[in-house]
C-alpha cells in the first residue's frame, strides 16, 4: 500500500469515527469559550484592560483546551485494541501518527480557530487583529498537536495520563505561546507581524519534522505502561 | 578499537562491575570535592575583594553561577545518557540517565533560589520575570517533568525509556527556548531594570569562581555516582550479586 494512501486511510478512519461521536469535538470548544469569559468576570469587563489581556488569554485558553483534548488521541484506539495493531502494520508508525494527529487537529484545532473571532469579539481585540489571530493559531494549534502528540503516546496506558500529559508537554509550548501572542500584539499595535508569524511557521516546520518521530518512538514505549 | 579499551567500555555497561569500581572512586571523588568547595567558598567569601558597586552581596555569585552552569550540563548528561541508552540500549546509561534527574532539579531551584536572594539586594525584589530566570524556570519544568514521568510507570525499563524520550525532545528544544524567551524579553524589558553587558571579572574574584565551579562539577559527578549506585541497587534487587550484598 502506497504511503498517499495509508496516510489518508488512517485520517479518514479516525475522521469519521470521532464524528460520530459528535460531543468528544464540542467540549473542548465549550471549554475554551468557558474559560475566556472568565476572564472578564475575574479581571475587569472594562474594554480598554480586556484589550490589553486579550492576545494572551486567548493563547492561553486555546493552549489549554488543545491539552485537554489531546488526552483522548490514542486513548480510544488503545481502550480496543487497534493501536496495538497499527504498531504492528508493516508502514512506517511516524506517517500513522501525523495521520492521527492530522485528524485529530481537524476536529479539535480548526473549530477552536473558527471560533477564535467569537471570543476575540468579547475580549474587544481590535479587529485588525482578527486574522493575524487565526492564522497563528493554524500553525500554534497544529504545534501544539504534533509536539503533544508525543505526551499522549506516553501516557496512554496510564490512569492519571492526562494530567502528566500536561507536566510534560507543557515546557515546549513556551516558544509558541510567545510568537503567537507576539504576533497578536504586532498586529494590534499595528506593526508588521510577518516576521514573527514567518518564526511561528519555523517552529511548525520543526514541530512536523520532530513530533511524528518522537512520538512513533513514544508509542512503543508508552503502550507498554 | 584496541582490545583493552573496548573491554573497558563493555565493562562500564555492567550495573555489577560499576558498583565495585565505582566504591573505589567515591573516596577520592568525595575528598577532592570537599578540598575545591571549601578553598573556592572560603577564599570567594573570605579573601576576595569587594565589589565596587555590590559591596559583599556579590560574594553569592561563587555558589550561583557553578549550580546555573551544573543545572544546564546536568540536562545535557541526562539527554546524552538517555540517548545512549535509546540507541545502544545499554543499562548503565539508562540508570546514569534517570538518576542526573533530580540532581539537575535540585541545583536548578538553587540557582533560582540563590538568583533570587542576590536579586533583593541588587534589584530591590526577590523574582524578576528577566530572560535568564524565565529560561531557568523552563528548565525546572522540563526536570520536573521527566521526574513525574519517571515515577509513573509500573515497570522501570518502561519508565527508562519514555524519559529518555522526554529528554531528547527537550534537548533540542531547549535552545529554541532560551532564543525565544530571550526575544520576548528584549520586547517587554521593563525599564526600571537595565542589564549592560557584563563587566569583565577582576582575575581576584574570578579564580575563587573557578574553583568552586570545578569543585560543583566534582560535586555533581560524586552525587550522581552516589544516585546510580542506589538506582543499581534497586534495579538489580533480585540479582544474585545484590542479593549477596544486602544480606
Amino acid at each position: 500500500m502506497s504511503f498517499g494512501r495509508m496516510f489518508f486511510g488512517v485520517v479518514r478512519r479516525d475522521f469519521l469515527s470521532r464524528v460520530r461521536h459528535g460531543q468528544d469535538i464540542v467540549n473542548p470548544l465549550l471549554f475554551f469559550v468557558i474559560a475566556t469569559s472568565l476572564v472578564p468576570i475575574a479581571v475587569s469587563p472594562e474594554a480598554g484592560r480586556l484589550t490589553q489581556l486579550a492576545p494572551g488569554m486567548i493563547w492561553i485558553t486555546a493552549l489549554l483546551s488543545t491539552l485537554l483534548a489531546l488526552d483522548g488521541l490514542f486513548a480510544e484506539d488503545y481502550a480496543d485494541g487497534s493501536l496495538a495493531q497499527l504498531i504492528l502494520s508493516p508502514q512506517p508508525l511516524w506517517l500513522l501518527v501525523l495521520g492521527k494527529v492530522f485528524a485529530h487537529w481537524l476536529l479539535t484545532g480548526l473549530p477552536l480557530i473558527v471560533l477564535s473571532p467569537l471570543l476575540a469579539l468579547m475580549l474587544a481585540l481590535p479587529t485588525s487583529a482578527y486574522m493575524p489571530l487565526m492564522g497563528g493559531l493554524v500553525l500554534g494549534t497544529a504545534s501544539f498537536s504534533l509536539l503533544g502528540a508525543v505526551g499522549a503516546a506516553l501516557t496512554v496506558a496510564l490512569r492519571q495520563g492526562g494530567m502528566l500529559l500536561s507536566l510534560i508537554v507543557m515546557p515546549f509550548y513556551f516558544p509558541v505561546l510567545i510568537f503567537g501572542t507576539s504576533v497578536v500584539q504586532s498586529a494590534v499595535d499595528g506593526v508588521d507581524f510577518f516576521p514573527i508569524m514567518a518564526l511561528l511557521g519555523a517552529f511548525f516546520a520543526f514541530s512536523l519534522a520532530l513530533g511524528p518521530i518522537a512520538a512513533a518512538a513514544s508509542l512503543k514505549v508508552g503502550i507498554n505502561g | 578499537m584496541p582490545s583493552a579499551i573496548s573491554r573497558w567500555f563493555h565493562r562500564l555497561g555492567s550495573p555489577r562491575w560499576f558498583y565495585h569500581t565505582s566504591r573505589r572512586w567515591l573516596p577520592w571523588l568525595a575528598i577532592l570535592t570537599i578540598a575545591l568547595l571549601v578553598t573556592g567558598v572560603v577564599w570567594g567569601l573570605g579573601f576576595a575583594p569587594q565589589d565596587a558597586r555590590q559591596g559583599n552581596s556579590y560574594r553569592i555569585i561563587f555558589i550561583h553561577v557553578p549550580a546555573s552552569v551544573l543545572a544546564l550540563v546536568g540536562y545535557y548528561v541526562m539527554a546524552g545518557a538517555g540517548a545512549i541508552a535509546l540507541i545502544w540500549r545499554i543499562k548503565m546509561a539508562e540508570m546514569v540517565m534517570i538518576s542526573a534527574a533530580p540532581l539537575g532539579a535540585a541545583l536548578t531551584f538553587l540557582a533560582l533560589l540563590t538568583g533570587a536572594v542576590w536579586a533583593k539586594p541588587t534589584w530591590g525584589t526577590y523574582w524578576v520575570w528577566d530572560a535568564r530566570t524565565t529560561s531557568m524556570l523552563i528548565l525546572l519544568f522540563l526536570y520536573l517533568g521527566v521526574m513525574a514521568l519517571g515515577k509513573s510507570y509500573a515497570a522501570r525499563e518502561v519508565a527508562y525509556r519514555a524519559c529518555a524520550i522526554v529528554s531528547l525532545v527537550g534537548t533540542v528544544n531547549i535552545p529554541i527556548i532560551y532564543k525565544s524567551v530571550d526575544w520576548w524579553y528584549t520586547l517587554h524589558q521593563p525599564a526600571t531594570i537595565k542589564f549592560t553587558s557584563a563587566p569583565s571579572m577582576h582575575p581576584s574574584m574570578l579564580q575563587p569562581l573557578l574553583v568552586t565551579t570545578l569543585g560543583f562539577y566534582c560535586f555533581y559527578a560524586l552525587v550522581l555516582m552516589l544516585n546510580t549506585r542506589a538506582e543499581i541497587i534497586g534495579r538489580e534487587r533480585r540479582a544474585v550479586w545484590v542479593r549477596e550484598l544486602l544480606q
